[in-house]
C-alpha cells in the first residue's frame, strides 16, 4: 500500500489506473485473506512434523499408546465391541472396562478419518492416521481461531490469532505429530464451543446455540477438561447478569446450549449423569435456574408497570429463589445425590491440596505449579501482549470481549496452578494478544498512511504544492509522528519475527522428542539413539509367555500393554489408588516381603527403568520416593523417613539401610557395581545421580535377571517359582 | 526316545536286506559322499558312478533316504557330471519324482531319477546328487547357559544307503570348526582338521547301514523363519516394491538361566557365543528406499552397502538372539522396474528370485505374493520346483476392483531355492492413466461443487425477513458500487480538465483547451444524469440508511469541486486570453486552488469511508 502511494507521487497518470484497480480491493482483500489462512493452515500442520523428520512416524509418550491401542481395537473390531470392551490386560487381576472409563472422542475421530480415507481408496495404516490426527486438528484450530478473532474484534485480529496459535509452543507441546492424546482434538473442540457460544450470544440465534451444544458434546466426548467449559460459561453469564447485560440473545444462547449440551453429554458413558449429580456441574444448573428467574422478573416487570410493587416482588422472588437453590444443594449433598468435588478439582482451586492429600496427582510432573520460565518458554512475547490485549478489550467492551477477557483470566490462573493447563490458556492468550497486535498495527499503519496520503494530495496539486502541504498537515499534532509510527511498526515486526523464530526453535528442540526414543549427541557430534524402551518391550512381546504378568511402576503400564502386548498390574489410568500403592509397597519392601506381594499378584516379570549407565534422569530411582509415599499412604508399614537420611534422599554409601536393600534398589543396581560407567571413576558410578552406589554386592534370591537392554535403561527380572518344599 | 525308535528302524532294514530281491543289475562302481555341517543346514553332495551290469537297458535310478531324513529333505537335485573339470552339466538337473516301489524295506522314502538316455549294457554314467536337509542337527545338550558353547549331534550311516551294491565308497564330514566332542570310530576313520573321513570301504552289498554319530561345536546362527511372507508389488510407474515379513527364532540350544547384559557386553564372543546378533540380506543391485522395522516402529540398527553387483543390507535385531528367542521384523525395498520386468510375445513377465535374500536362514513356510497391477489378465506362473498356488485380491491406493495377487506357498525353503521364477500377464499401458484421471476428476468435481455451492441460493424460506434484508442489502451494495464507479469517472474527468490546463500552459492552444472543457462538461452532465436513479434508489431503500448521508455528502462535495474546477478553468483561460503573466494568474487562482485541494481531500476520505461500509 505504502509503495503504491509513493509511486503515485511520480506520475499522475498512474493514479487513474490505481483508481480503476481500487474497485477490486474487496476481492483483493478476500483473496489475500484466504491465501493467508490457507498458508497458516499448512504452516500449523508442517511445523508439527519435526518429530516425524527427526525420528519417525511413531506414537509418543505414555497415554497416546493407550489411545493408539484402543483405536486399533476400534478399527479392527467395530464400535459395539469397542463400547463393551473389557480389558483383562491391564489392572490384573481387576481388569478395566475400557468402553465405560474413557473419553471416546479422539479414538472415534481417528477411526472416522481412517474409514473415510479408506473409503476414498487410499490404503493408509491406522498408525499414520493416529500420528497425524493432532497436527490436523491443530490446523483446524487455526481456522476456528480466525473466526473467533473475527467475531471478537475484526478480520485482522482473526488472521493474527490464526498465525499466533498456529505456532504457539504452548499448544504445539501437546499437538506435535505422534502426540496422539485427547488434548489434540480437545483444544479444537474447546475453542469451537467457545466461538459458537459467543456467536450465539452475539446473534441470539438458535442455530448457533445448537451448534455450540454440539461443539460441547464433542468436547465432552474428547476430554475431561470440558468441566472448564461447563463452569466458565455459567460464570460468564453470571457476570453479564451482574453488569446488567442481560438480553434475550443471552437467554436463548445459554438455555439452548446448556440443556442440549447436557442431554448430549449424558450419552457419553464415562460422564453419565454427572451433569445433574456432581458438584462440579452444579454452577451451570444454578445459573440456568437464575436465567429463568430473570426472565420471569422481566416479564413481571413488563406487565406490572409499577416500580415500587416490582421492587417488593423482586426482593421476595430473589430471596425465595436463592433460598430454594441453597436448600436443594444442601439436601442433595447431604443425601449423597450430588457428589462432592473431586480431588483434581480441589487441587485446581487450591494448589497445595494435592501435595497434602493426593500424592498420586502430585507425583505427575505435569501437575506441578508452573514456573515463570515455562510461561516465558511457552508464550514468549504473548505474555507481554496479553495485558495489552486486555486493555484493548476493556476499551471496546462488548459481550464477546467480556467473554474472552474472562476466558483469558481464568485460564491464566489455572495455567499457573498446573503446568499442563498452559494448554487451555494458550488459545485465549493467542486471541487476546492477536487483538493487541492487530489493533496496534492498524493504528500505526493508519498514521503512516494518513501522512502519505496528505503528501500525495499535496503533490497532486501541481503548481502550489509547498503552501498546500503546510495547510494539509494541519492535523499533525505530534512531531515525528510518522517516523515514530514507522519505528514502532518495525519494532512490532521485529518482535513478531522473534516470536516465530522462538516457536520454531522450541518446536524442533524441545517438543518433538517422542520420549520413547532418546537421542543424545555423541563424542564426535553425531547423533546417538537410545532405543532401549522398544528393545525391552519388543523382547517382552516376543520372548515371554503370552499370559505373563508384568509389574512395573504405573508410568510404563500403557506402553507395556501397547508395545509389549503383556498384562500389567497397574497403568497410567490411575483409577485404583490401592492397587498402585500395593505395587509401590512391593517396590519399597525387602526382597522376601516383596516376593510375597508379587506372588499374591501373580507377577511373572518385574520391569524397572534405570538411568545410571546413560545418565537418564527420569528413571525409577528418582521416582522412588513417590512410590514410597503412595505406598505409605495406604500401607502405613512403609514409612518415608526409613528411606531418607536426615531428610535427604541418597543412594551412595551414606544411604539409609532400608533404601540399600529394598527391591527397587536391588533391581536397579543388580550387578551394576561391576560395571565401569565413566573413565576415571570407580565401578558402580551412577551417572544419573553422580555418585558411587552404596551397595555393590547385590544378590537376588527370588528373582533373576531376564533381560537388560543395551544401555541398561530397562531391566527386566523374572520372578522365580517358589522353591520345592523338600 | 527318538534314538531308540531309530535303532529299531535299522534293525528292520537289516532284516529286510537279507530278503530284499536284487532290484536291478545296476552297480555303483565309485561313490564319494561329502557331508557339509558348517551351517545349520546339512548339505550332502554324492558323486556316484553307475554301471549297468545287467542285460536290459535301464533308464531310471532309485535314490532312497531314511524317512527321518526324508521328512527334512528340503532340496534334492541330480545332475550329470561329465568327468572332472567341467562338473556342471549343460543339461541341468534331471527330473525326479517320489515313488513307492513294492517289496522294499519300510521307513524309506524313494526318489526316482529319470536318466536323459537309456543306459545300455556295460555302459556307465556319473551323477551328482545334491541334497539339503534342515532340522536334522540336534543340539545336545538341549539347554545351555549364556556362557556355554553350542554342541550339535549329527547322525547318519557310514555307508551309503542304496538298493544297489557299491564297490568303492568314501564319506567326508566337514565341520564348521576343528572342534569335535566325539565321533563314532570305525575302521578307516581319519580326522584331519575340521574334516572326518570314513572309508574307503569296498564291495558292500545293497542296503548296507552302519550308524555314526558326530558330536561337534557349531556356533553358527540357527536362524529359522517360522514364516516369511514376501510381497512383490509391481507398479508400472517404474518400481517393483518388495516387502518381506520375517518371523524368526533361534532354533539351536535353548538358553537357560540368567541373561546378563554385563557379561554379554564385556565378552560378547565368549558369553554369548551361541547367540547371533546380525543377519545379512543380499539384495539385488540398485535397490532403493530400504527400510527395516517391526510392529512397534523403526529399528535403527542396520547398515547398507551397495555396488553394481549387489546391495548388502546388514540388519541387527533389537536384541541378541539367544537359543529359543524370537523376533519378527519387516524389511522392504524398491527395485527398478526395467531390471525385472520384460516383454515377450505380447505378454509381460516378471523375472525375480523366489527365496529369501539371507543366506543363513531356513524358512519353514515361505509365502510369495505377487501383486500385479489392477486390470492384469491371462496370468500364468512358472516356478522351477513344485509350489502351492492360490489367488487373492488386494486393494491398494485408488483401486476399484482390486489387484490380482498370485500367492505361492512352499514349506522348508533353503538358499538353494533362490532361483528365478516368472509370472506372465497381460496389461494394457493405457490403464495406467486410469488412477491419475480418477484423482483429477475427483478434484474437478470438488471444485465444481464449491462453485455451485457459492452460486446457489440455499435459503429455505424465501419470504423470511432476514432473507429479504439480505437481498436488499445485496441490491444496495450493487448500487453503491455503481455509484462509486460513476464518482470515479467524475474524478477522471476532473483530472482531464486539470490536464487540459497544463496543456494550455505548455502549448498556449486556447481553442483546444476550450474544446476539452466542453467535452468534460457534457460528460459530467451525462454522469449526473446516470447518478439520479441510483440516488433515488438509495434514498428509498431502508438498508441504505447508514450509508446514505455519506453518499449524499460525497455527491455535494463532488458538485462543489466541479464548480470550483470550472471556475478555475475559466479564470485561467481568461487570464490566458488577456495575456496576463504567470504570477498574476496564479494569484487569481490561488484561493480557488486551495479550496479544490481541500475538497479533493474530503472527497477521497468519503470514498474510503464508503468503501469500508
Amino acid at each position: 500500500m505504502e509503495k503504491s502511494a509513493t509511486d503515485l507521487l511520480t506520475s499522475p497518470g498512474v493514479s487513474s489506473l490505481f483508481k480503476s484497480l481500487k474497485l477490486k480491493t474487496k476481492q483483493q482483500e478476500l483473496l489475500i485473506r484466504v491465501t493467508i489462512l490457507f498458508l497458516v493452515y499448512v504452516l500449523a500442520f508442517i511445523t508439527r512434523l519435526f518429530s516425524v523428520l527427526r525420528y519417525e512416524s511413531m506414537i509418543h509418550e505414555f497415554d497416546p499408546y493407550f489411545n493408539y491401542r484402543v483405536t486399533q481395537f476400534l478399527t479392527e473390531k467395530g464400535f459395539y465391541e469397542f463400547w463393551n470392551w473389557f480389558d483383562s490386560e491391564s489392572w490384573y487381576p481387576l481388569g478395566r472396562i475400557i468402553g465405560g472409563t474413557l473419553y471416546p472422542g479422539l479414538m472415534v475421530t481417528a477411526a472416522l478419518i481412517y474409514w473415510t480415507i479408506r473409503f476414498l481408496r487410499f490404503s493408509v495404516h491406522i498408525r499414520e492416521v493416529c500420528v497425524l490426527t493432532a497436527p490436523f486438528f491443530a490446523s483446524n484450530t487455526t481456522l476456528v481461531a480466525y473466526f473467533f478473532g473475527k467475531e471478537l474484534w475484526d478480520t485482522g485480529a482473526g488472521l493474527v490469532a490464526a498465525v499466533l496459535i498456529a505456532i504457539c509452543p504452548g499448544y504445539i507441546s501437546r499437538s506435535v505429530a505422534g502426540s496422539y492424546d485427547n488434548e489434540g482434538v480437545a483444544i479444537f473442540a474447546l475453542l469451537l464451543t467457545f466461538y459458537l457460544f459467543v456467536k450465539a450470544v452475539n446473534t441470539g440465534s438458535l442455530a448457533w446455540a445448537l451448534a455450540s451444544a454440539f461443539g460441547y458434546f464433542y468436547m465432552v466426548s474428547a476430554w475431561g477438561g470440558y468441566v472448564f467449559i461447563i463452569n466458565l460459561i455459567p460464570l460468564y453469564v453470571m457476570v453479564l447478569l451482574i453488569v446488567g447485560r442481560y438480553s434475550m440473545r443471552l437467554y436463548v444462547a445459554y438455555n439452548c446450549t446448556y440443556i442440549l449440551g447436557m442431554l448430549l453429554a449424558m450419552q457419553i458413558r464415562f460422564v453419565g449423569f454427572q451433569h445433574v449429580q456432581s458438584g462440579e456441574h452444579m454452577a451451570a444448573m444454578g445459573v440456568f435456574f437464575l436465567m429463568q428467574v430473570f426472565y420471569f422478573l422481566d416479564w413481571v416487570k413488563h406487565s406490572l408497570n409499577d416500580p415500587k410493587l416490582f421492587h417488593t416482588f423482586l426482593r421476595i422472588t430473589v430471596t425465595c429463589a436463592v433460598g430454594l437453590g441453597a436448600i436443594a444443594l444442601g439436601v442433595g449433598t447431604a443425601s449423597g445425590y450430588i457428589s462432592p468435588w473431586t480431588g483434581r478439582f480441589y487441587s485446581l482451586l487450591d494448589p497445595t491440596y494435592a501435595k497434602d492429600h493426593i500424592p498420586i496427582i502430585a507425583s505427575v510432573s505435569e501437575h506441578q505449579p508452573t514456573a515463570w520460565s515455562s510461561f516465558m518458554f511457552d508464550f514468549h512475547i504473548l505474555l507481554l501482549l496479553f495485558p495489552a490485549g486486555l486493555y484493548f478489550c476493556f476499551k471496546r467492551l462488548s459481550d464477546a470481549t467480556i467473554f474472552i477477557v474472562m476466558y483469558g483470566l481464568t485460564s491464566m490462573y489455572f495455567a499457573g496452578v498446573m503446568v499442563r493447563l498452559i494448554l487451555v490458556a494458550t488459545p485465549a492468550v493467542c486471541l487476546i494478544s492477536a487483538i493487541a497486535v492487530s489493533a496496534t498495527i492498524k493504528n500505526l499503519t493508519q498514521l503512516v498512511r494518513a501522512k502519505s496520503k496528505a503528501s500525495h494530495s499535496a503533490s497532486g496539486k501541481g503548481t502550489t504544492s509547498s503552501k498546500a502541504s503546510s495547510k494539509g498537515s494541519l492535523d499533525q499534532s505530534l512531531p515525528f509522528q510518522r517516523n515514530g509510527a514507522i519505528a514502532l511498526l518495525l519494532g512490532a515486526f521485529y518482535l513478531l519475527s522473534r516470536y516465530a523464530i522462538h516457536c520454531t526453535w522450541v518446536t524442533s528442540e524441545a517438543y518433538s522428542s517422542p520420549s520413547i526414543v532418546l537421542a543424545a549427541r555423541g563424542a564426535h557430534g553425531n547423533r546417538v539413539i537410545f532405543d532401549d524402551y522398544r528393545e525391552a518391550y519388543f523382547w517382552l512381546r516376543q520372548n515371554t509367555p503370552p499370559d505373563a504378568k508384568v509389574m512395573s511402576w504405573w508410568d510404563y503400564g500403557y506402553q507395556i500393554t501397547a508395545m509389549g502386548n503383556r498384562t500389567v498390574i497397574v497403568d497410567n489410568n490411575t483409577w485404583n489408588n490401592t492397587h498402585i500403592a500395593t505395587v509401590g509397597r512391593a517396590m519399597s519392601s525387602y526382597e522376601d516381603e516383596a516376593y510375597e506381594i508379587m506372588r499374591s499378584l501373580d507377577v511373572d516379570y518385574v520391569l524397572v527403568v534405570f538411568g545410571g549407565v546413560t545418565g537418564y534422569s527420569s528413571d525409577d530411582i528418582n521416582k522412588f520416593l513417590w512410590m514410597v509415599r503412595i505406598g505409605g499412604g495406604v500401607f502405613p508399614v512403609i514409612k518415608e523417613p526409613d528411606y531418607l537420611v536426615n531428610g535427604e534422599y541418597r543412594v551412595d554409601k551414606g544411604a539409609a539401610p532400608k533404601m540399600l536393600n529394598c527391591l527397587m534398589y536391588k533391581l536397579s543396581y543388580y550387578r551394576f557395581g561391576e560395571l565401569t560407567t565413566e573413565y576415571g571413576k570407580p565401578p558402580g558410578y551412577d551417572r544419573a545421580r553422580g555418585v558411587e552406589i552404596g551397595n555393590k554386592d547385590i544378590k537376588l534370591e527370588y528373582l533373576e535377571e531376564a533381560f537388560t537392554t543395551s544401555n541398561w535403561i530397562v531391566r527386566i527380572y523374572k520372578v522365580k517359582p517358589p522353591n520345592n518344599r523338600w | 526316545m527318538r534314538e531308540i525308535r531309530f535303532d529299531l528302524l535299522l534293525l528292520f532294514i537289516a532284516f529286510y536286506v537279507l530278503l530284499a530281491p536284487v532290484l536291478s543289475d545296476l552297480v555303483i562302481s565309485k561313490l564319494d559322499r561329502r557331508v557339509d555341517l558348517s551351517s545349520q543346514m546339512v548339505r550332502t553332495t554324492t558323486s556316484l558312478k553307475v554301471e549297468n551290469n545287467g542285460v536290459g537297458t535301464v533308464s531310471e535310478i532309485l535314490l532312497p533316504f531314511p524317512d527321518h531324513q526324508a521328512k527334512d529333505l528340503a532340496f534334492l537335485m541330480v545332475t550329470i557330471s561329465e568327468g572332472k573339470g567341467k562338473i556342471k552339466g549343460v543339461s541341468g538337473s534331471l527330473p525326479i519324482r517320489v515313488v513307492k516301489p513294492e517289496e522294499t524295506p519300510p521307513a524309506l522314502s524313494w526318489y526316482l531319477v529319470s536318466l536323459p538316455k537309456e543306459l545300455g549294457k556295460g555302459e556307465s554314467i556319473s551323477l551328482d546328487v545334491k541334497a539339503v536337509f534342515t532340522h536334522i542337527l540336534r543340539p545336545f545338550p538341549e539347554k545351555i547357559t549364556q556362557a556355554d558353547i553350542q554342541l550339535l549331534a549329527f547322525q547318519d550311516s557310514a555307508y551309503y544307503l542304496s538298493p544297489y551294491a557299491v564297490k568303492v565308497q568314501t564319506l567326508t564330514v566337514k565341520l564348521p570348526e576343528p572342534k569335535v566332542e566325539s565321533y563314532t570310530k570305525l575302521e578307516n576313520t581319519k580326522v584331519s582338521g575340521s574334516e572326518i573321513k570314513y572309508g574307503p570301504y569296498e564291495n558292500l552289498p545293497s542296503f548296507s547301514y552302519t550308524p555314526i554319530v558326530v558330536h561337534f561345536v557349531n556356533n553358527k546362527p540357527f536362524a529359522v523363519a517360522r514364516e516369511l511372507v514376501r510381497e512383490i508389488e509391481i507398479s508400472h510407474w517404474g518400481n517393483v516394491q518388495v516387502t518381506e515379513s520375517y518371523n524368526i527364532h533361534h532354533a539351536g540350544a535353548l538358553i537357560t538361566g540368567e541373561f546378563s547384559r554385563l557379561d554379554y557386553q564385556a565378552r560378547p564372543h565368549v558369553r554369548g557365543a551361541s547367540a547371533f546378533r546380525n543377519l545379512v540380506a543380499k539384495l539385488p543391485p540398485r535397490a532403493h528406499s530400504v527400510y527395516y522395522r517391526d510392529e512397534i516402529g523403526n529399528i535403527s540398527t542396520s547398515n547398507l552397502w551397495g555396488d553394481s553387483a549387489k546391495t548388502l543390507l546388514e540388519i541387527e535385531p533389537r536384541y541378541p538372539m539367544f537359543g529359543g528367542w524370537r523376533t519378527s521384523f519387516t524389511i522392504g525395498y524398491g527395485l527398478p522396474l526395467q531390471d525385472f520386468l520384460f516383454q515377450s510375445e505380447g505378454k509381460r513377465y516378471l523375472n525375480i528370485s523366489f527365496g529369501c535374500p539371507m543366506d543363513e536362514v531356513v524358512i519353514e513356510k515361505l509365502v510369495v505374493k505377487i501383486v500385479l497391477p489392477e486390470g492384469s489378465k491371462d496370468i500364468s506362473v512358472s516356478v522351477p520346483f513344485p509350489v502351492n498356488q492360490l489367488e487373492e485380491t488386494k486393494f491398494s491406493h485408488l483401486d476399484m476392483v482390486g489387484r490380482p495377487v498370485i500367492v505361492l506357498e512352499k514349506s522348508n525353503v533353503v538358499p538353494e531355492h533362490n532361483q528365478y521364477f516368472q509370472v506372465y500377464y497381460k496389461f494394457n499401458s493405457l490403464s495406467l492413466l486410469w488412477e491419475p484421471l480418477m484423482l483429477i476428476s475427483g478434484f474437478f468435481f470438488l471444485f465444481v461443487t464449491c462453485i455451485v455451492y457459492m452460486h446457489a441460493d440455499l435459503t429455505i424460506s424465501k419470504s423470511s425477513a432476514s432473507y429479504m434484508a439480505k437481498l436488499q442489502w445485496d441490491e444496495v451494495q450493487t448500487a453503491i458500487q455503481q455509484f462509486q464507479n460513476i464518482m470515479n469517472r467524475c474524478m477522471t474527468v476532473h483530472d482531464k480538465i486539470e490536464a487540459s490546463l497544463r496543456d494550455l500552459s505548455r502549448t498556449g492552444d486556447v481553442q483546444a483547451c476550450k474544446a476539452a472543457r466542453k467535452a468534460a462538461d457534457s460528460l459530467l452532465k451525462e454522469l449526473s444524469k446516470e447518478l439520479k436513479p441510483l440516488l433515488s434508489f438509495l434514498q428509498s431503500s431502508p438498508q441504505a440508511v447508514q450509508i446514505l448521508p455519506k453518499v449524499e455528502e460525497l455527491v455535494a462535495k463532488e458538485k462543489e469541486l466541479q464548480e470550483k474546477l470550472m471556475l478555475k478553468h475559466s479564470t485561467v483561460v481568461d487570464c490566458y486570453e488577456k495575456k496576463l503573466g504567470g504570477r498574476e494568474t496564479e494569484n487569481r487562482v490561488a484561493s480557488v486552488q486551495q479550496k479544490i485541494t481541500l475538497l479533493r481531500q474530503e472527497a477521497e476520505d468519503l470514498f474510503e469511508i464508503i468503501d469500508e461500509i
